[in-house]
């Protein structure tokens, strides 16, 4: 047998090495963990301030008349919130994949960089003013309504699914686009059969994402939708209707401890509705998976 | 048999004598290719006969992909690209003013380097450009044909509704290549189409290309010599000119018979290549 002349053992520098590489791995495992946890105390402190609003009345009637903080439920809150994002997601929808298909199919490169930036200022706007601007041009003339308020959320989501649909058409490989091109496709009907399909994951995700955002918004409903409107049992788009922010913003701003429990209930509500929806899309894009397999 | 002559009066452009009886489809004269400023083909003669497969070979960088990609217009697709000379296809200058990519590519198909099936089924994949181009009239018929003439049928007969990405590279390629028939266009270019593949599926890919000779013209470009003498008819070898100003450009070095081309080449460079002294 021959004698060893050297160690394969951990030792000096790498010893340190792996010292280094554990607390790193141990950092970015506490980070993640820290976000979930976050998630966790929001949800709980959440559900347990509102547990006590919570019963079936809540989902299943319309609020109470006059501030009666006994009896009621928020289901046309929940009603509003579905139709004023409903609205503003087929909104914004569309507009916002053919604004990325524009930026990354077609335009010119330089168009291309001002598009972008365009929606990253629309983006960065507060959310408030898009309220204001909306009010000036629809609810002065036309009255509140809860489609102005979807004019409004639609203005606010379509830059972020604008964005994260030019995100992933940038991904999809140009040989695609040359698979269909060499075929004697034209551009547009590869982009739209093609390209887009390639990239609907992407497109919902970021549309997901843009829901939330919506659907979480109060600032911007406050002029155009809704305001005094307590007790409506109401789902035409044409009218105001209640929304869940609405009734949160509301309700919290009662002395009446009674009506600040239906606010966090509200609340849960609210953060389940768009849970449901995240969870929807997933199940939605699952499905589309597995029937294109591979 | 083709009966059509050409008159091919051009000194340069080799004519062997089986294809001086051949019709010829593409005419290249003083094409060159620019990108931006930088000239990546310069002044390329050349006649691709009919029913033939001619194959485009030589060193990297000599402008193989890009002359292939002038025949069918994908050069279109980048921005900087320029042509000059002339290019005609059956007697059509192909970069004519009124003459639409989308018409070209329909009648002069492409098949890539890597596989590329759309992450659609199998029939999907097939049925693509049937459908677009209108062609629905017995849908499965037709795609069931090409299937068959891309020799990818009986083994994929059974799962036609199965993702084309659970297919092989080379099962992949042959897909690409039913794709691309089944629009029944009358040249398939072919980009390295096997240069991606093991040598049991680009033997596959090999003897399809000599099934296909008999319906389309064929015009493959490779790195592999060997390929090149197994398949083609006629072979083009491209070289790389330096100018004075440091400026490399590809040429077409000579234009021959397979057969000659990789026994008795007319120019030192292209024997230099094909017995692998390269220089």
């Amino acid at each position: 047998m021959t004698e060893p002349i050297f160690s394969l053992q951990t030792s000096g520098r790498l010893r340190r090495r792996q010292l280094i590489s554990r607390a790193m791995g141990a950092g970015a495992a506490g980070a993640a963990l820290l976000a979930v946890a976050v998630l966790a105390v929001v949800v709980i402190s959440v559900a347990h301030r509102g547990a006590g609003a919570l019963n079936l009345d809540f989902f299943t009637q319309s609020q109470a008349q006059g501030y009666n903080p006994k009896g009621g439920g928020v289901l046309f809150a929940i009603v509003g919130s579905v139709v004023l994002v409903g609205i503003a997601t087929l909104i914004a929808l569309p507009l916002g994949v053919l604004v990325a298909v524009y930026i990354s199919e077609l335009a010119p490169p330089r168009l291309a960089r001002l598009a972008r930036v365009a929606l990253d200022i629309t983006n960065g706007i507060p959310t408030i003013v898009m309220g204001i601007f909306v009010f000036t041009m629809l609810v002065e003339a036309h009255g509140q309504s809860a489609f102005a308020g979807s004019i409004a959320l639609a203005i606010i989501m379509l830059p972020l699914v604008a964005r994260a649909t030019e995100e992933v058409l940038l991904l999809v490989p140009s040989s695609l686009r040359e698979a269909s091109l060499a075929l004697g496709v034209s551009r547009w009907r590869t982009t739209m059969q093609v390209v887009v399909p390639s990239a609907i994951g992407g497109i919902l995700t970021g549309t997901t994402l843009a829901i939330a955002r919506a659907a979480g918004e109060t600032a911007p409903l406050l002029f155009l939708t809704s305001l005094g409107v307590n007790s409506h049992a109401d789902a035409n788009p044409f009218h105001p209707l209640q929304s869940l922010t609405l009734v949160i913003f509301e309700y919290s701003e009662q002395a009446d401890p009674a009506f600040q429990a239906k606010a966090w209930a509200a609340a849960f509500v609210l953060m389940c509705v768009v849970l449901l929806t995240s969870l929807a899309a997933k199940l939605a894009l699952a499905r589309y998976r597995k029937k294109l397999g591979g | 048999m083709e009966t059509i002559r050409t008159k091919i009066e051009i000194s340069g452009v080799a004519t062997p004598p089986d294809a001086r009886a051949r019709e010829a489809v593409f005419e290249a004269r003083g094409v060159s290719v620019f990108y931006g400023d930088q000239r990546a083909i310069d002044d390329v003669d050349i006649d691709i006969y009919r029913r033939l497969i001619t194959a485009i070979i030589g060193p990297s960088g000599c402008g193989k992909s890009t002359f292939i990609r002038t025949l069918n217009r994908m050069t279109d697709l980048v921005p900087s690209a320029r042509l000059t000379g002339e290019l005609r296809y059956r007697g059509i200058d192909l970069y004519g003013p009124k003459v639409d990519p989308v018409e070209v590519r329909r009648r002069i198909g492409m098949v890539f380097q890597k596989p590329n099936p759309f992450p659609k089924s199998i029939y999907d994949n097939v049925a693509y450009g049937l459908r677009i181009l209108g062609l629905k009239k017995d849908l499965d018929g037709r795609v069931e044909k090409a299937l068959r003439a891309a020799a990818l049928w009986d083994e994929v007969k059974d799962r036609l509704r199965d993702s084309a990405l659970g297919l092989s590279g080379g099962q992949q390629q042959r897909l690409c290549i039913a794709r691309a028939i089944a629009v029944e266009p009358e040249v398939i270019l072919l980009d390295e189409p096997a240069s991606a593949l093991d040598p049991i599926a680009t033997s596959a890919i090999e003897d399809l290309m000599h099934e296909l000779k008999r319906d389309y013209t064929l015009v493959i470009v490779t790195h592999n010599m060997q390929q090149a003498a197994r398949v083609a008819d006629m072979t083009a070898f491209f070289g790389l000119d330096v100018s004075p100003d440091g400026s490399r450009q590809g040429v077409l070095v000579e234009y021959d018979e397979t057969e000659k081309i990789f026994t008795n080449p007319s120019d030192k460079r292209t024997e230099g290549y094909v017995t692998g002294r390269f220089g």
